[in-house]
């Protein structure tokens, strides 16, 4: 399945096992989305939040 | 059958493997969006449904600690709870938690201000290793091997708009060889152990930093330390991070909280996600 880019229009890529809270990152622009939602022919991309200062174990 | 939450912010490999692994156990189990829930003093557990037992697996330390927090409030058992959530988020408190269990720990040296940190590195010597007091994946661990690099460091953490950038947590540089040792730990056993080396050009062995994982045999001695230094931060399931000093043998420096084990699944022969849910589900028939 493939998404629009929120940042510049290409083409993401979703490969079929990615699941709700996965990052997606843009081949083009690099930036990064998190599956909102995700349905047998639909997915929702919201910009993921960038990694903060306490990200890790 | 108990029902096991896993908590997330982000899913990654970890999140991925332990749902999976849950479903194929024929665990039921379910996948929540730390940052979508919201709890009032005045809630109650049944206002939620988050199963019997949460895996708290987020990879903000403070998302994930407040959480688990208001999670205990109400009455669910969470992995790992508050508790160890909160000595292990922080090297100061693991290192004392560490230090008063006798497990053997590098030496560590604490100053409250530039000026004391700076006159205790002249006196102890270099080379020291200053490293903040909260903070992962290696971000901020700065090697010091000269006086004129020590001092610019401390200035620029001096300069840090953040409090916890002002505790300095000053720690001798072991002598080892160029990799460390990381057990998974879960409940009272050892699941695995890795050698972690450095990725190239790199002194830090963190797998996020590049570090390459080889598995390591888990002898009598490393099984004892890193059950006891497990035990010592409040237990549950953690990544007990060790050295090989070459004066004194193994020493450990770190007990992870959210245990990433992506670079230990990829050479374990054990199966540590299966661990981690036969743990979880024996926590919830408690």
């Amino acid at each position: 399945m493939k998404k629009e880019c929120q940042e510049c229009g290409a083409d993401i890529s979703i490969p079929e096992d990615a699941v709700v809270g996965e990052i997606v990152t843009c081949p083009d622009c690099g930036g990064d989305f998190e599956i909102a939602t995700k349905a047998a022919d639909k997915v929702e991309l919201k910009p993921a939040e960038t990694v903060g200062e306490d990200w890790g174990q | 059958m108990a029902e096991v939450c896993i908590i997330y912010d982000k899913v990654r490999f970890e999140e991925k493997a332990l749902y999976d692994k849950a479903l194929e156990k024929g665990v039921k189990a379910q996948m929540v969006d730390a940052k979508g829930i919201t709890v009032s003093t005045e809630s109650k557990k049944s206002d939620f449904s988050l199963g019997d037992v949460i895996m708290q697996r987020s990879v903000s330390h403070y998302r994930g600690l407040y959480l688990t927090a208001c999670l205990e409030f109400l009455d669910f058992p969470v992995i790992n709870t508050f508790s160890t959530a909160e000595i292990c988020g922080n090297k100061l408190v693991t290192s004392l938690a560490l230090a008063k269990n006798n497990i053997p720990t590098p030496k560590t040296q604490l100053a409250f201000s530039a000026e004391t940190a700076i006159e205790m590195i002249r006196k102890t010597g270099l080379p020291l290793v200053l490293k903040p007091i909260v903070g992962s994946w290696g971000r901020g661990v700065f090697p010091l091997r000269d006086e004129e690099t020590a001092n610019m460091i401390v200035e620029m953490r001096e300069e840090n708009d953040s409090p916890l950038a002002r505790i300095y947590y000053v720690q001798e540089m072991i002598d080892r060889p160029p990799r460390d040792v990381r057990c998974i730990v879960v409940g009272e056993q050892v699941v695995t152990a890795i050698y972690r080396y450095s990725g190239e050009g790199e002194w830090r062995t963190n797998v996020a930093r590049g570090g390459k994982a080889e598995l390591a045999p888990v002898t009598k001695e490393l099984e004892d330390l890193a059950l006891r230094a497990a035990k010592a931060v409040g237990g549950g399931i953690v990544g007990v991070d060790l050295m090989e000093d070459k004066a004194r043998g193994l020493v450990v420096h770190e007990v992870n909280n959210t245990v990433e084990f992506r670079g230990a699944a990829s050479v374990s022969v054990n199966d540590i996600p299966g661990a981690m849910i036969d743990y979880a589900v024996g926590i919830a028939k408690k």
